[in-house]
């Protein structure tokens, strides 16, 4: 019994010392981002600000409203809304029904398929850069949030995979008895399966919100005027446009970074859960 | 009959793989053999693209980074991630708070990321220095020697090995607690159960995680990107996929980018298969 609470104290401390290491970046950009332009690159370092200035969150927020004559903030913000919220719904969708398939229903040519599906989860992105790219300039797609969203309709090989494995572990006499009751597929699909799956659907969706969040590469790509980029995009671009002010950088950063968090902190249970699913484990 | 419905409800993805991935897959091979702009049709031209990419000495160094870049992150990553899913594994109190500490960083947005990162690695005033300074060493100019610049990215890549790290622990929670409890009767110490017993049951999903790593870092662009779009200092931190960035989207050789991407794959291909052929009889499979 003893030797069980060293262990416990041992791993508490572990823990406690590497999660510094790990925080400790994140918290010294909170702390930076209210300090003081010179309390900001003083040297040796300012730990905490004299006097918190939480008026640079506001600053941040608006900076380049004068040159610019709106606040390129809130327009990133909205663009990267709309982004997510057409993505994740697209992911959401295509990947439920496509996976249905694959794991309840019957079809020749299923198995063949799902291995393909797999494979195609070891191209790397440059493989098919190229020619998405050049397809989508023959759609004169480009400079639209279309090359973006679009393909998120589809399908995806991971997210299939994943809500594939989850809806195999749905009995399948739920499904039989609803046929016998006359519910035609699209029923038992909409209203016994899909609602059965909803943590590893939260997962995919999850997921899908962070991906789409933090996409650097597809806005770089696709998205070339100013009043188009999103959040991640527009962080890079504030960043030669405000030099040395680290504070504002930070503030900035940290709004971007809060929603994220916040999402995590209240679905860690179901995030890990979800994975565990996949049949990932051991 | 019930066929009709399976063909129905796959058919999103009929169109998107068709669409999105086969089709792409097939011109990139036909595009790596011409000269193509996007302005005007491709132009065949055989295999130029492959016998100049020989002679470019940007492609070998681009390469080169990449690899040692693979080379430090993936073993240190692989130790980092399974070492932190153990120790959140275990159960003692504030266990949701302690793994949301972990797993936060890899939420962070790469751009945010980059930039918090470039000012800790700051040769002057940056934390990490006068951390060090502190404790008597004095750190290097990180993000301005060729020495220090590639280290520098894969530390801060470490950052954020919250990804690995979750699904390890989705494979930890898969051994069931009854192995252990026999372990306990043997009088097995923790680093004998976690040798013995542990590492061989989640070794599939080790050697998951090994290559899908080693997929990401073959094909690593955001950070370095951001941080120097040259790769400055000295293209020691230009990357095979900023290098094939360049090619397609600022030089507009779209052909020559595609013949690179495929090199990419082999790569990877070839790096995938050396894996698995080490894991042969390494990696224990359940009931098999």
């Amino acid at each position: 019994m003893k030797r069980e609470v060293w262990q416990h104290v041992l791993i508490h401390a572990v823990l406690v010392l590497l999660g510094c290491v790990f925080i400790l970046p994140l918290a010294w950009m909170v702390g930076t981002s209210l300090k003081t332009a010179t309390e900001a690159t003083a040297d040796p370092p300012v730990i905490a600000p004299a006097v918190a200035q939480w008026q640079n969150y506001s600053d941040a927020i608006t900076y380049g409203q004068e040159s610019l004559g709106y606040v390129p903030f809130f327009v990133y913000a909205r663009n990267t809304l709309l982004y997510c919220i057409l993505f994740v719904a697209g992911v959401v969708v295509s990947n439920s029904i496509v996976a249905y398939s694959f794991a309840r229903l019957r079809w020749r040519g299923r198995n063949v398929a799902f291995a393909a599906t797999l494979a195609t989860m070891m191209i790397p992105f440059p493989v098919i850069m190229v020619p998405i790219f050049t397809l989508f300039v023959k759609l004169d797609w480009v400079g639209t949030f279309r090359p973006l969203w679009v393909p998120a309709w589809f399908g995806s090989a991971f997210s299939i995979f994943l809500l594939r494995q989850f809806f195999r572990t749905i009995p399948m006499e739920l499904s039989e008895a609803a046929k016998i009751d006359g519910c035609s597929e699209w029923g038992i699909f909409t209203k016994i399966v899909a609602p059965l799956a909803k943590p590893a659907i939260a997962v995919v969706a999850l997921f899908a919100f962070m991906a789409a969040w933090n996409d650097f590469l597809g806005p770089l790509i696709y998205l070339h005027s100013q009043d188009q980029f999103t959040l991640s995009l527009g962080l890079q671009f504030y960043r030669s446009q405000q030099g040395a002010q680290w504070h504002l950088l930070m503030a900035a950063s940290t709004v971007v970074i809060a929603p994220v968090i916040v999402l995590f902190f209240f679905t860690q249970r179901l995030f890990i859960q979800g994975i565990a699913a996949t049949g990932l484990k051991g | 009959m019930s066929s009709r419905n399976g063909y129905l409800f796959a058919m999103p993805w009929f169109i998107g793989f068709g669409v999105f991935l086969a089709y792409p897959i097939f011109a990139s091979v036909y595009f790596s053999f011409t000269e193509y702009s996007v302005l005007k049709p491709p132009i065949w031209v055989g295999t130029d693209n492959y016998s100049t990419l020989v002679g470019d000495e940007v492609f070998w160094k681009t390469l080169v980074n990449t690899l040692l870049f693979a080379a430090m992150f993936v073993p240190l990553a692989t130790v980092v991630a399974f070492g932190l899913a153990l120790l959140l594994n275990t159960k003692v109190r504030f266990m949701p708070f302690y793994r949301t500490v972990f797993f936060v960083p890899s939420l962070v947005p790469v751009v945010s990321l980059v930039i918090l990162w470039m000012w800790l690695f700051n040769g002057e005033h940056g934390l990490i220095n006068v951390a060090l300074g502190t404790v008597g060493i004095e750190g290097p100019n990180w993000l301005g020697t060729v020495e220090w610049s590639k280290p520098a990215i894969v530390l801060m890549s470490l950052w954020g090995v919250g990804n690995a790290m979750v699904i390890y622990l989705a494979g930890l929670q898969g051994v069931p607690a009854s192995l252990y409890e026999a372990a306990d009767l043997d009088g097995a110490s923790a680093w004998q159960k976690t040798k013995n017993v542990t590492v061989p049951l989640v070794s599939p999903v080790i050697l998951f995680n090994v290559v899908m790593s080693v997929i990401h870092s073959m094909q690593i662009f955001t950070q370095p990107y951001v941080m120097s779009e040259d790769g400055s200092p000295s293209r020691s931190i230009y990357f095979y996929s900023m290098y094939l960035f360049d090619n397609a989207f600022k030089y507009h050789k779209m052909g020559y980018a595609s013949a690179m991407a495929w090199i990419m794959f082999l790569v990877i291909f070839f790096l995938t298969l050396v894996a698995l052929k080490f894991a042969e009889k390494r990696v224990h499979y359940e009931g098999g």
